[in-house]
């Protein structure tokens, strides 16, 4: 996965992302159109299809709407990678699958506009404007699990018959 | 082996003697709330699985409270997939626009017992863990696993115990104690933990001031906020509800427990400052802040209380002129109490404006948002930029009797100079 990369600072909560007078909307591109809006208005008309959101630590934080993720992979952004996620949000990204890569002390390192690569298989991401390279954590085999499958909808859809009798 | 509450009914809710901190679990869900704003999505991808029928129609409960009565046709919309899905579903648990906010609803009317893992399409579903259930924020689709098979995933968090010793001066309130710990341990400092509260703070509260802290444990990126229950508990829970329950507690030397001690005897009215929650600093620092809207309710601080608090403050006094000031009570059954015992009459003559039972302007996408360059002092638990409207525009936090004395003199005030 390569993209070029937003950048965005520390505590980037539900409400910035996604203002809640949107969420009456749930179309993936409505949605989509309104993102970030809280600290960038003109951000979904700047994205491009693959790029990157890059932050410090607790993004996510607040609501539980998954509008937030929705919004963000409606924007075409393929990952998001901050210092560290907060937890409701980190849940509903792995469900509707939305790659979130934790890597520590990234934030500080890492330009808006240079372009990243990032390696899930060997854990790393790399700059490629700098040759830097970061190392992430690697998502818990359960969630890999939910992602690899497309996320939990799709897992549930698959799995329903074992889940129930579990 | 010794463990924490959380770990306890984690343990009940998936069939194991003993859990730790850190184990990945698959859990019974005994409640399932969702409500106007974030139920749609839940039902749209509950009907992508492909199963026709919920797992147990009647662990579900449904809410309307965000955007009562609707104030738009998106939002009708919403709603009538709502109605829908409950009259397809055969849920009886609806709780249509007349109710009030579901985190005030769920336990009044006896949804929420010590000891059951409860799950909410909202964030500030730890609030339940005022009762001693383990209470959490979740999103759609994960709502719509439990709607199909009646279980979620869990990660076993470890537990944070605030041991809270002292006694409040007069004018100084659970949420003043809230915010100063969330001040103090910032906006992700309990990530992934469960929040308990203890000590004999906590013991002396009431149940109402119990949900202040367990509702703003989420603040702090708690998983969930926990009080032990006791006898204040059992009392509450009389005539509201006849299900079985159990009450566990945390063993003092369970392995995953963090004990963190405050006292509170010192502490002064606190306020949240724009745009973090864990921006706070105490009331005499930013003590005649301008404010053009002040906010009574939500499901931190709209409770009778609390609007009891600020009528007292307000009785015989005018709002300042230069202020607008919202009164909404946190349900039907708090309003109607206000009203029997005068306190909306207090609020009305004073020139406060009171409205339905809903969220208001809490989440800036129903009634009475602030514009451009506004400031709003909002008694709710959340002051994120455009939280309340546009997005150039300011939240502070605070108690009731903050927000009451604020509104009489149109400018940040300490109610203890009342
Ligand atoms: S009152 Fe505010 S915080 Fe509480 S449920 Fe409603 S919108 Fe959420």
């Amino acid at each position: 996965m390569k993209g070029k990369v937003w950048k965005f600072g520390d505590d980037i909560d539900t409400d910035i992302i996604i203002p809640g007078r949107y969420l009456v909307l749930r179309d993936e591109k409505e949605l989509a159109a309104c993102v970030m809006e809280g600290c960038d208005p003109e951000f979904s008309k700047k994205v491009n299809k693959g790029d990157i959101i890059v932050a410090g630590k607790n993004f996510g934080c607040g609501s539980s709407r998954e509008h937030a993720p929705i919004a963000i992979k409606g924007a075409g952004i393929s990952a998001v990678v901050a210092e560290s996620f907060a937890r409701i949000f980190y849940r509903n990204s792995i469900n509707i699958g939305l790659p979130l890569i934790e890597a520590k002390k990234i934030s500080g390192h890492i330009s808006g506009g240079d372009m990243v690569e990032i390696n899930m298989d060997k854990g790393i991401l790399k700059d490629l404007d700098t040759d830097e390279e970061f190392e992430i954590k690697p998502l818990p085999d359960f969630m890999l699990r939910i992602m690899k499958e497309g996320g939990l909808i799709n897992y549930l859809k698959n799995h329903l018959k074992e889940i129930k009798e579990e | 082996m010794a463990m924490t509450m959380a770990e306890k009914i984690l343990a009940k809710a998936s069939g194991n003697k003993e859990l730790q901190a850190g184990e990945i679990i698959m859990a019974n869900i005994d409640v399932a709330m969702t409500h106007d704003l974030t139920g749609p999505l839940s039902v749209e991808s509950f009907e992508k699985i492909g199963t026709k029928k919920v797992w147990d129609p009647e662990k579900i409960v449904i809410v309307f409270d965000h955007q009562v009565p609707a104030d738009s046709i998106d939002a009708a919309n919403n709603h009538m997939i709502m109605r829908k899905f409950v009259e397809k579903q055969g849920i009886q648990n609806f709780y249509d626009m007349r109710e009030g906010v579901c985190h005030q609803v769920l336990p009044e009317k006896g949804h929420v017992v010590p000891g059951e893992v409860v799950v909410g399409t909202d964030s500030h579903t730890c609030t339940h863990g005022a009762l001693g259930a383990f209470a959490t924020g979740i999103g759609s689709t994960d709502m719509a696993m439990v709607f199909a098979t009646g279980k979620l995933w869990f990660k076993v968090p470890e537990t944070i115990k605030f041991d809270i010793t002292g006694k409040l001066q007069d004018n100084v309130f659970a949420k003043d104690v809230i915010l100063n710990i969330i001040g103090k341990i910032g906006a992700d400092g309990a990530t992934y933990k469960a929040c308990e509260f203890g000590g004999e703070t906590t013991r002396n509260m009431t149940i109402s001031d119990r949900m202040v802290l367990c509702n703003m444990a989420i603040e702090m990126g708690g998983k969930t906020g926990l009080v032990e229950p006791d006898q204040k508990t059992i009392h509450y829970l009389k005539g509201r509800s006849n299900k079985p329950y159990k009450i566990m507690k945390t063993d003092n030397n369970a392995q995953s427990l963090e004990t963190i001690h405050i006292n509170i005897n010192e502490l002064e009215p606190q306020i949240a400052c724009p745009h973090n929650v864990d921006n706070v600093k105490p009331v005499s620092e930013v003590e005649g802040t301008h404010i053009d809207q002040v906010f009574l309710g939500s499901c931190t601080n709209g409770r009778l209380s609390d609007l009891r608090t600020a009528a007292k403050i307000i009785k015989g006094k005018d709002i300042s002129k230069n202020v607008r000031m919202l009164v909404i009570p946190a349900s039907r059954e708090v309003y109607s109490k206000a009203m029997d015992e005068g306190l909306l009459k207090t609020f009305v003559d004073s020139g406060a404006l009171v409205c339905n039972p809903c969220c208001g302007p809490c989440l800036g996408g129903h009634i009475g948002l602030i514009g451009p360059g506004e400031v709003s002092l909002s008694t709710s638990n959340r002051n994120f930029k455009g939280r309340q409207g546009s997005s150039d525009a300011e939240v502070y936090l605070s108690s009731a009797a903050v927000a009451a004395s604020s509104a009489v003199k149109g400018k940040i005030t300490d109610p203890r100079s009342n």
